[in-house]
């Protein structure tokens, strides 16, 4: 994916130089043609529009932009058509044709290229059937929907010509929308009845706009009541499409909080340690991402691949130091490990500030995880946040898998559930207890590093996740690696259905409020665990 | 031997802790105000604020120690009452202030003129009276700590579990207090106060007025506390503290002690804010920060648990290392602060106090 991704971009560098090596054939009647524009009388310019616009010349949409702007004037000395540029009290100027910078003027070597508002409107139009002619259909649909929006008879004559060799089914489907939007305007109450349920459904704020008026003014009564229909259907359809995005933010924010969780879940809920700095193990991931873009600028690309990798040793590596040099002695202690890990965390978040940079450092996102995928019009999914929640099912996947399925997975839920037995049976307890805790240390810098993709990286990172995730771990039920999933994905969805109401700060608010109480109610969470290992 | 003299000569350091107190709260004051500016022995205005606010924390770390160190219930959520305690006094003092504020609006304090606020919100009224903010300073603090206190025991929240959610009610209420919706300032906080009681808060005689009133809540919270932990109530309460379960199988209903002691707690907390507010000047959400509930544990346990003076002394003792560092090397003071959580959990478990006993050979 990164290869074919580096492929096009260097396509889409090589392009322009392309362009310019190769001149076009009709390169001089084109300049023959910009020149013209300064013509004596408006019918004149008018013509030279008309052949700028059908000589499919790559700056043909340019020049016509500028004159419709009023910046396309010409030279005194020359004579030359160029593009001005005020800066203050002087104007820059670059050639019209070339693009090329002829530096700067005063206001007296140059005079303007006259136009009047019959001469807007056909550039208006020319633009637009230009554009309609570009290779690139995205452009084309942009062209259907500025004309759409003035639906002259002209236009639809054009729309419809577009129609009959239009091959890209988006601008097919725009177009049809924007015929049926005529056809609303038909002296048949049968043809605009047929235009109305052709729009049925149709999420544009246009349509919805027109079918409103519709409703109200149409002289026909079951025109009005059908528009209205339509109006309400489509309404329907906007709800259903919000609650969708409501519940993909849900989602969004509940894998957040599995990533951040999921760590805790096995050094609190598989090993009962209560590891305050689980926090600052996310913020090393997230500078791991951090560092391993400083030491490969030219591959930002793979960047955020290479540091997942790298950011699960490098917090595990840390993990493994805290639980040797402080968690051991405190075993069966909760209390004073609490207090222990959370000078750590104390410790590791002043070393960022003193060895990093007390601000935020600059993580940049790989282009393949910016943007969104829009599926209509009324819903968006951004990739950062799909990609994230996908990731973070797959650690989860890869965690249980890795704790059902291995030979230290059999010895780390061994060790948990009767530490003497497995001494007993050869397991090397203290060793696997200092391998559980990287493991989660580990996946901690792991969710750093998606992290990394959503907020800020600095010092402080770790801090805003250790409360969220430790009641995450709680809610879900304790030693339970399922209902830290469930707990994550049902905190994070809830959260986003208070929010519109209440705004974000007060959602949490509740949200937290509902755990406590949550907790008081069944203190084991939501599945507490049975039998044996419930005890003690 | 009566409950009093039990509690004064009982024990020979709590003795000579409130000793050592009452010549604190003599002697300053009295440096303070006959000596010269020039002379070795003169305590500046500043150093007399600042033992203010250390008594203060002092009274806080005893609450927190009467809860931990008696009765096993680590709160990391103190802070919040220690706020509350000080929003209810800031509330007053923001009501003395009158047309004097920046907007000169004969009721309203500066924030709600510029929220455009008309009226005093339902909340505030009776804060205008010194007796009423003084109710709500037990009030507050003391029917939070009650209500959730009531929730987590009744349901055998213990241990780590109830540290766990002790801190999220400290952070839930830091959201809440941040919202400038709520009428309490918001983001500011209370602040900008003129007078407490008439008198002059700048006064030289109002600050040693409210020194001495610390110093004075600080020995009688002490007397209490010691009351309490030599009482039946605390031998049930250590009872609690090192076997729960078996407490409760011989019938004492732990809940209802833990929930007494958890309350009291708070109260005293809420106190040492309320002392502590008319002194910094300012009470703002930052007050209900985790960090600041967890650093209280660390005071207490530098100190050495259990023992009320040694919490008292660990107070003081790590604010003293704080103002240092803060002013000779601050990117080192969250490096040394990370240090004594590790050093006196895994190396000095009964804080100053034990090593003091272990190198006198007394105590166990």
């Amino acid at each position: 994916m990164g290869k074919a991704a580096l492929l096009v971009l260097i396509l889409l560098a090589g392009w322009p130089a392309l362009a310019v090596a190769e001149p076009a054939p009709a390169e001089a009647g084109f300049a023959e043609l910009v020149q013209q524009l300064d013509a004596d009388n408006f019918v004149q310019t008018g013509q030279a529009v008309e052949r700028i616009a059908r000589s499919g010349h790559p700056r043909a949409v340019e020049i016509l932009e500028t004159m419709l702007a009023g910046s396309l004037q010409t030279l005194r000395t020359d004579g030359r058509v160029v593009v001005v540029n005020q800066v203050g009290r002087d104007f820059e100027i670059t050639d019209a044709l070339s693009g090329e910078d002829l530096g700067t003027v005063g206001r007296r070597d140059l005079s303007r290229i006259s136009i009047n508002n019959a001469l807007r409107t056909q550039i208006r139009a020319a633009l637009a059937r230009a554009s309609l002619n570009d290779p690139d259909a995205t452009i084309r649909l942009a062209a259907v929907r500025r004309l759409m929006a003035s639906p002259d008879p002209e236009n639809l004559t054009l729309l419809q010509e577009q129609l009959a060799q239009e091959t890209e089914p988006r601008v097919l489907a725009a177009i049809e929308v924007a015929m049926a939007l005529s056809r609303l305007d038909a002296d048949e109450p049968a043809v605009r009845m047929a235009a109305i349920e052709h729009l049925t459904g149709n999420l544009q704020s246009q349509v919805r706009n027109r079918l409103r008026t519709i409703s109200e003014d149409d002289p026909e009564a079951a025109v009005r009541d059908a528009a209205a229909e339509a109006l309400a259907s489509i309404q329907r359809r906007l709800e259903y499409y919000r609650l969708l995005e409501n519940v993909f933010f849900g989602l969004s924010l509940g894998s957040v909080l599995l990533l951040a969780a999921i760590g805790l879940a096995i050094t609190f809920g598989v090993m009962g340690v209560i590891n305050m700095a689980h926090g600052e193990l996310i913020m090393i991931g997230a500078y791991t991402t951090y560092m391993i873009q400083q030491l490969f600028p030219g591959a930002i690309e793979y960047s955020v691949l290479i540091a997942i990798p790298a950011a699960f040793v490098v917090a595990g590596l840390f993990g493994i130091a805290i639980e040797r040099g402080v968690i051991r002695f405190l075993y069966g202690r909760p209390l004073e490990t609490l207090l222990a890990t959370f000078g750590i965390s104390l410790i590791l978040q002043q070393l960022a500030r003193t060895t990093i940079s007390a601000q935020n450092v600059p993580v940049i996102s790989p282009s393949w995880m910016s943007g969104s995928w829009q599926i209509n019009e009324a819903l968006a999914l951004t990739w950062n946040r799909l990609y994230i929640l996908i990731f973070a099912l797959l650690v989860f996947i890869s965690l249980l898998l890795a704790l059902k399925r291995t030979r230290l997975g059999l010895k780390m839920r061994a060790v948990t559930q009767n530490r003497n037995m497995a001494r007993a049976m050869g397991v090397r307890t203290a060793w696997v207890d200092a391998l559980t805790f990287g493991l989660g240390a580990g996946i901690a810098g792991v969710a750093g590093v998606a992290l990394s993709q959503l907020t800020n990286v600095g010092p402080n990172l770790g801090q805003g996740y250790i409360i969220d995730s430790f009641l995450v771990v709680v809610f879900g039920g304790v030693g339970n690696l399922w209902g830290t999933l469930v707990g994550a994905f049902s905190l994070g969805v809830l959260n986003k259905f208070i929010e519109p109401w209440s705004g974000a700060v007060l959602a949490k608010i509740l949200v937290l409020v509902f755990v406590i109480l949550f907790i008081q109610r069944y203190p084991r969470g939501l599945f507490p665990q049975k039998g044996r290992a419930a005890g003690g | 031997m009566g409950p009093l003299s039990r509690i004064l000569f009982g024990d020979r350091v709590s003795w000579l802790f409130l000793v050592l107190l009452a010549a604190i709260a003599i002697i300053l004051p009295w440096l303070n105000l006959t000596q010269p500016p020039d002379s070795p022995w003169y305590v500046s205005n500043y150093a007399l604020n600042l033992w203010g606010k250390y008594l203060c924390y002092a009274l806080l770390a005893l609450s927190v120690d009467l809860i931990w160190g008696y009765c096993g219930i680590l709160s990391l959520g103190h802070g919040a009452f220690f706020a509350l305690g000080g929003y209810a006094m800031g509330m007053y003092l923001m009501l003395q202030i009158g047309d004097r504020g920046v907007y000169g609006h004969p009721e309203l304090p500066d924030f709600m003129v510029f929220l455009n606020w008309d009226a005093l919100p339902w909340y505030w009224y009776g804060f205008d009276q010194f007796w009423f903010a003084m109710l709500m300073v037990i009030v507050a603090p003391g029917l939070l700590a009650f209500i959730f206190g009531w929730l987590a025991f009744r349901s055998r929240v213990t241990g780590v579990y109830f540290s766990i959610i002790t801190q999220a009610l400290t952070f839930a209420l830091m959201l809440a207090f941040f919202r400038n919706e709520m009428g309490f300032g918001g983001n500011n906080g209370l602040t900008d106060f003129k007078d407490i009681l008439g008198y002059d808060l700048q006064a030289k005689t109002t600050r040693i007025g409210l020194f001495v009133a610390s110093a004075v809540a600080l020995a009688l919270g002490f007397i209490a506390c010691r009351y309490i932990v030599t009482s039946k109530l605390g031998r049930v309460a250590v009872a609690i503290r090192d076997t729960e379960p078996r407490t409760r199988f011989i019938g004492y209903r732990v809940e209802r002690f833990k929930l007494w002691l958890f309350t009291f707690s708070a109260v005293l907390a809420g106190i040492a804010g309320a002392l502590y507010v008319p002194q910094v000047g300012i009470i703002n959400p930052g007050e209900f920060a985790p960090l600041k509930s967890i650093e209280l544990a660390v005071w207490v346990a530098v100190g050495g648990r259990g023992t009320l003076y040694g919490a008292a002394a660990g107070a003081i003792l790590v604010n003293n290392a704080k103002t240092w560092f803060t002013t000779a090397a601050p990117e080192f003071w969250l490096f040394a602060l990370g240090a004594l959580f590790v050093l006196v959990t895994v190396l000095f478990p009964k804080g100053i106090i034990g090593l003091l006993r272990r190198r006198g050979g007394e105590g166990s």
